[in-house]
Formats: C-alpha cells, structure tokens, sequence
C-alpha cells in the first residue's frame, strides 16, 4: 500500500509563505492582483494626492509654482509620482484588456497570456516615458 | 421547489456601471493628457484657463463623479474578498462611502471656486 502513503491531505489551507512562495501565478494572474492593488493605491492615497495638487495649482499663481518649482522637486515627491503614474496606467492598461474580455475579444489562452505581458509592459513603458517628462 | 436566488441584479448593475464609468474615465485621461502635453510645459495661464472652461469643469465633474462610483464598486469587491467579520465590513463601507463622498465634495469645491 505504497499509495496511501502518498494520498494527499485534504482540504489543503493556504498558509502565507505557500501563496508567497510556492503558488507560481501565471501571468494574467500577476496583471489582475496588480489591476487591484493598483485600484486599491489610486482610491488611497493618490485620488486624495491628486485633488492636493489640483486644489494647490488652480489656487492662485504662487501655488502653482510652488507646486512646479519646488514641490515636484523633491526627490520624494517625484518618486511618489512615478507611483501613482505607474498605477494608473497599469490600471488603464489592464482595465482595457478586461473590457475587450467581457466582449469574448481575446479569451482564448495563448491570446490571454500575451495580452498579459503586454498589459505589463505598456504599464512600464508609459510609466517611463511620463516618468522622464518629469525629471 | 424553485428559488429565484438572485432577483434584484444588483451585480449586474455595479458591473455594468463599473464599465461605463471606466470608458467616460479612459476617454477624459487621453484628452486631458493630450491637452497637457501639448501645452507643456504648462504655464499657470494655460492651466487656469483650461479649468476656467465651462466644458472643461464639467467633463472634470464627470470623471470625479465615474471615479467615485468605479471606485465604490472596486472598495466593496475588495472588502467582501478580504473582510469576513460583518460589522468591520460595515464599518469600513460606510468609511469609504464617506471618503468617496468627500473627494467629490473637494472636486467641486476645485472647480467651482
């Protein structure tokens, strides 16, 4: 009865370091945790962030060169920045390609799995290319 | 014996309006993005004028109200994933109701000043 050695126990819970460290989530899994942790940073704090610097710069002129001049030069700020540009546009990417799925565009695993990577990608390019207006 | 499980499509409404809501907001983002990299870099001129614009302050009030609604629908999903006790659920709801409500309440106050 070699076998009932090796029969698996069940139910199997999930214990912390098994989801970090043993569950290999494949790629659109990566885009969809990132779609919601991106989410979840955009309502906080950058939504708030957003309507600071939108309220400070439409204030009066003294704002908005505080905020172009020095506040946006902060090393700190700026790195925040790339943050939230970084999360709204994997978010946009991302959501993009979920609304072609609702539409059965792309469902099919190899298209899924592609449009994954690309998803990440773009979210990384874009993130560069804004990211380099800044600096 | 029949059970309408589901009756009041709740879901299908947060659904669908989570959709629409992200299209009015992915359309506003590639217009307001094409608007400051035009003009860029951006002078406080150009800045207030563009917010001085009565389509402008209401296309902003479309995306302010959309992202509040997306995000209510996103919060919730989340909550319900993660939070199983019923009253921090709750709580937290009305916390983020509260947050969401005010943010709107701020972008008025922005572009209506």
């Amino acid at each position: 009865m070699a076998s009932a050695s090796a029969k698996k126990i069940r139910p199997k819970y999930l214990s912390l370091p098994a989801l970090l460290f043993q569950i290999r989530l494949p790629v659109p899994g990566w885009v969809s945790i990132l779609h919601r942790i991106s989410g979840a940073l955009l309502v906080i704090p950058f939504a708030a962030w957003a309507l600071y610097l939108l309220d400070t710069s439409l204030r009066s002129e003294q704002g908005f060169s505080y905020v172009r001049n020095q506040y946006l030069n902060l090393t700190l700020v700026k790195l925040g920045l790339l943050v939230f540009i970084w999360a709204y546009c994997h978010h946009f990417c991302a959501g993009i390609r979920y609304l072609f799925l609702d539409l059965d565009k792309g469902v099919d695993l190899k298209t899924a799995r592609l449009t994954s990577w690309i998803v990440i990608a773009a979210g990384l390019a874009l993130t560069a290319v804004l990211g380099a207006k800044l600096w | 014996m029949k059970r309408l499980v589901v009756g009041a499509h709740y879901g299908l409404r947060d659904w669908l309006a989570q959709r629409i809501t992200a299209v009015i907001m992915a359309v506003y983002s590639v217009i307001a993005a094409a608007i400051v990299l035009k003009n860029s870099p951006l002078t406080y001129a150009v800045w207030k004028d563009l917010f001085a614009q009565g389509w402008m302050r209401v296309a902003t009030l479309l995306f302010a109200v959309s992202l509040a609604w997306h995000a209510w629908v996103g919060v919730r999903d989340i909550l319900m994933d993660y939070i199983k006790p019923d009253g921090l659920r709750l709580t937290l709801q009305v916390l983020f109701i509260v947050l969401l409500a005010s943010y709107l309440g701020w972008a008025v106050q922005i572009l209506w000043r």
